[in-house]
């Protein structure tokens, strides 16, 4: 390719040859053969780590748990070769001290190269926030082959829709909280390229931020497809708005049921979804389309940024493994109201949210239900974890409309 | 946010043609002088404590602008910013400073002795005056780009410094990452405590990183001269009072400021300056004197002439809210300060303060008993 963007490729393909087998951290020679930044080129520091060191005495966040003074100091002259330090990647987690009920992750990766360069304050958070998933040793399986899910049609008289996300970062270009410009919109002209090609039931079009007519927007609004500058704190503190809307875009399908983000959180965030309770072919479109985009890019010389032991790679450690959320918002006037609700859910690994999403309220008892795992199960497996725990909740709110009385799941095992 | 020297480098495999901004909706002075040619030339280079031209234009970039409000779309990350990226900000603070020229030297004048009259605007009309300014302290970057370390260093710095001020300068630091709930409250209802940014304009440019370390306020005793520590920039020094005695507000400013550069000096650590820009900060509509003395001040009838923003024009003055910018007013009371900041001294801006807010009252009292103020409206200074 005459692009630029050609000779940073085929070095970057290389650490993903190195990722796919397994290789743990790069080494130093191998970084040294970019082209371009050599790693750990004189990051700036006047004064010494533990003049730098940031006041973690009022946080709550998985950074702020695991990033010791030591660790600070051995990491803190450190980069990626792409130039992304420590000092960044821990800035969303320095500027939100957290919340005494929930605990946020605390930081972000700035390119795939992060997850290793930064691993001894990584891993451990890793392991913290994915229950004990040990990056150095444990590997994690990926599993995109629907036709596995059982029993995956929902009652429609309780499931009002289903939906399946995850994400997906192409190799070779950095993350949002570090892309230059220039990546970004490469990020975005791969993307589109490749959702061109897609065909049938997933044809669709791409409507970019920048250029988007009022009616575009208005119709994207009235889908509950448009997505906005984000707002939160913790988003915008680790430099993912930057240069807002710049080669930020949303593409789906003429049946509005598969639908892509571009650039927002993450390079690509991918979601099926429709109305009712058919997660069974909710997931089998989540399946068919992620494989026929990752077909696409392939055929143009890119991939997807995963390796065996973290999976899929994501801006944040939260979304690793499968980045997969897979959930429903069903009627659940009883068994909510019901003291036993939350052990319940707990112990069939699921999460309730409000009907907006993340950090909203339910409203009428309808609730959002989706797997809290990502990392160290396949997405059949978290899908039909979904699907099991669902189907138990229904069956719970059937008994209590009857009179009957409902039983505490014993907790999940694999 | 600034990403550091070592991020650039990268950049630079990228053609400038790909990393160059999208400016087409945007509408400040950034992105009115930006070209494609001139973001070609500056994007190689750095100052050396590793400020980019990206770092410099990202608050203007996140922040098109408003049709009516034309902001900066810039800020600087060290002293040297100026001289480095003299190609983009010497044209901005042209456009913003009524033509100053790259060869243009600034006046400092700190001699209270110099203002004339200011201790008797009507106080039934001026509620309260006020003078306030900003200092950067050499050596050290600015808060778009200082790192925890440097923060924290420049905050021990000014503690100290202002440590050893006595007399009517004597006082206390209160900073804010300690502070008792009591201490707190008290702040705020002196209305002496300033919070974490929450303007785009300013988060765009990365000074809100790490908050509330290292940031703080200092005031004395009588609560007439306060200094804000490390929040838009090293140092923000304010003098205040009820009333309208304005004179003894600045007189208390230019001591206190003395003041406070000769411990500064003594510590090796003097305030950023040349005689070109003069006094240097993070805002390029900041520099020259940093000055804004203002007073609030009731103009109910004035406010409401078909005239007032011309005389206000002509007066070489603005208005604000009683919030500060960005607010309205309230019951007719307006924030009424200079509008110059670069290319006139301390005392002339004040001197301009003073005549301005004494004519506008006399014009207010003539409103009140129904006279027609045309013969009061000045030409323009």
């Amino acid at each position: 390719m005459a692009h630029s963007f050609g000779r940073i490729l085929s070095s970057k393909r290389n650490v993903g040859i190195l990722s796919l087998i397994g290789a743990g951290s790069v080494t130093a020679g191998f970084l040294l053969k970019r082209e371009h930044v050599s790693a750990g080129a004189g990051v700036r520091r006047v004064y010494p780590a533990s003049a730098e060191y940031p006041d973690l005495r009022k946080h709550n966040n998985c950074m702020a748990s695991h990033l010791t003074p030591a660790i600070y100091a051995k990491l803190v002259d450190k980069a990626t070769p792409n130039g992304y330090t420590l000092d960044e990647a821990i800035q969303t987690g320095v500027d939100n001290p957290g919340h005494p009920f929930i605990k946020t992750v605390g930081m972000v990766a700035g390119d795939e190269e992060s997850y290793q360069v930064f691993a001894d304050l990584l891993n451990p958070v890793i392991k913290e926030r994915h229950n004990g998933y040990d990056p150095e040793t444990m590997t994690h399986p990926t599993d995109l082959d629907s036709s596995k899910l059982t029993s995956g049609q929902f009652d429609d008289r309780y499931v009002l829709s289903s939906r399946v996300r995850t994400g997906r970062s192409i190799r070779g270009l950095s993350l949002p909280p570090a892309c230059t410009r220039a990546e970004r919109r490469e990020v975005e002209r791969v993307v589109v390229d490749a959702l061109a090609g897609l065909k049938e039931d997933l044809a669709g079009k791409y409507y970019s931020l920048t250029n988007m007519t009022d009616q575009e927007q208005q119709q994207l609004i009235d889908d509950h497809f448009l997505f906005d500058k984000p707002v939160s704190p913790l988003l915008t503190c680790s430099g993912m708005a930057r240069d807002w809307p710049d080669a930020r875009g949303i593409w789906h399908n003429n049946t509005k049921t598969f639908l892509v983000w571009i650039n927002e959180e993450d390079h690509t965030r991918v979601i099926s979804m429709e109305k009712g309770g058919n997660m069974k072919r909710v997931f089998d479109r989540f399946c068919t389309g992620l494989k026929e985009v990752e077909r696409l890019i392939q055929e143009k010389g890119w991939e997807f940024m995963w390796n065996e032991r973290l999976g899929y790679i994501l801006t944040c450690p939260s979304n690793l493994g499968t980045g997969l959320r897979a959930g429903v918002h069903v009627k659940l006037p009883r068994l909510s109201k019901d003291p036993r609700f939350s052990k319940i859910l707990d112990n069939l690994r699921l999460q309730k949210r409000g009907t907006g999403g993340v950090d909203t309220a339910a409203v009428g008892s309808t609730f959002d239900i989706s797997n809290l795992d990502r990392l160290g199960q396949s997405e059949v497996q978290l899908v039909q974890t979904v699907v099991d725990g669902v189907n138990y909740l229904i069956e719970c709110e059937k008994k209590l409309e009857k009179g009957q009385d409902i039983k505490i799941p014993a907790p999940y095992r694999k | 946010m600034p990403f550091g020297n070592t991020h650039n480098n990268f950049k630079l495999n990228f053609k400038s043609d790909e990393e160059y901004p999208d400016l087409t909706k945007h509408n400040n002075h950034m992105a009115k002088v930006l070209t494609k040619e001139m973001y070609e030339k500056l994007r190689g280079k750095q100052t050396s404590s590793g400020f980019t031209l990206d770092d410099i234009i990202q608050t203007g970039v996140d922040n098109p602008g408003h049709p009516f409000i034309m902001t900066v779309g810039c800020v600087a990350g060290d002293e040297e910013s100026y001289e480095v990226f003299k190609d983009l900000l010497d044209p901005i603070i042209s456009d913003r400073h009524s033509g100053y020229k790259a060869t243009d030297k600034h006046k400092t004048d700190l001699n209270f002795e110099n203002l004339k009259g200011g201790d008797d605007l009507d106080p039934n009309y001026v509620l309260s005056s006020r003078v306030r300014t900003g200092r950067s302290i050499k050596g050290y970057t600015l808060p778009p780009h200082n790192s925890r370390g440097e923060r924290r260093a420049v905050e021990k710095l000014s503690v100290e410094a202002l440590n050893t001020l006595d007399g009517e300068f004597k006082g206390k630091y209160y900073p804010l990452n300690k502070m008792s709930d009591a201490d707190q409250e008290q702040l705020i209802a002196d209305h002496f405590l300033f919070d974490k940014p929450v303007s785009p304009l300013l988060l765009g440019a990365g000074m809100a990183r790490d908050w509330p370390d290292a940031r703080g306020i200092w005031h004395n005793e009588q609560k007439s001269f306060l200094v804000w520590v490390n929040e838009e920039d090293h140092l923000r020094v304010i003098s205040m009072e009820k009333g309208g005695n304005m004179k003894e507000v600045f007189r208390r400013f230019c001591v206190g400021l003395n003041r406070i550069e000769e411990t500064f000096k003594k510590h090796n650590h003097g305030f950023m300056w040349n005689e070109h820009l003069g006094f240097v900060l993070t805002c390029p509509s900041n520099l020259g004197t940093g000055l804004r003395g203002g007073v609030h001040v009731k103009l109910p009838k004035l406010s409401t002439h078909p005239k007032f923003e011309e005389i206000l024009t002509r007066l070489r003055l603005q208005k604000r809210g009683t919030g500060g910018v960005d607010t309205a007013s309230v019951g007719g009371v307006f924030d009424i300060s200079n509008a110059d900041r670069l290319g006139s001294s301390e005392v002339q801006q004040v001197q301009m303060v003073v005549d301005g807010v004494k004519l506008m009252v006399e014009m207010e009292k003539k409103l009140e008993k129904g006279e027609a103020i045309d013969s009061l409206i000045p030409a323009q200074k």
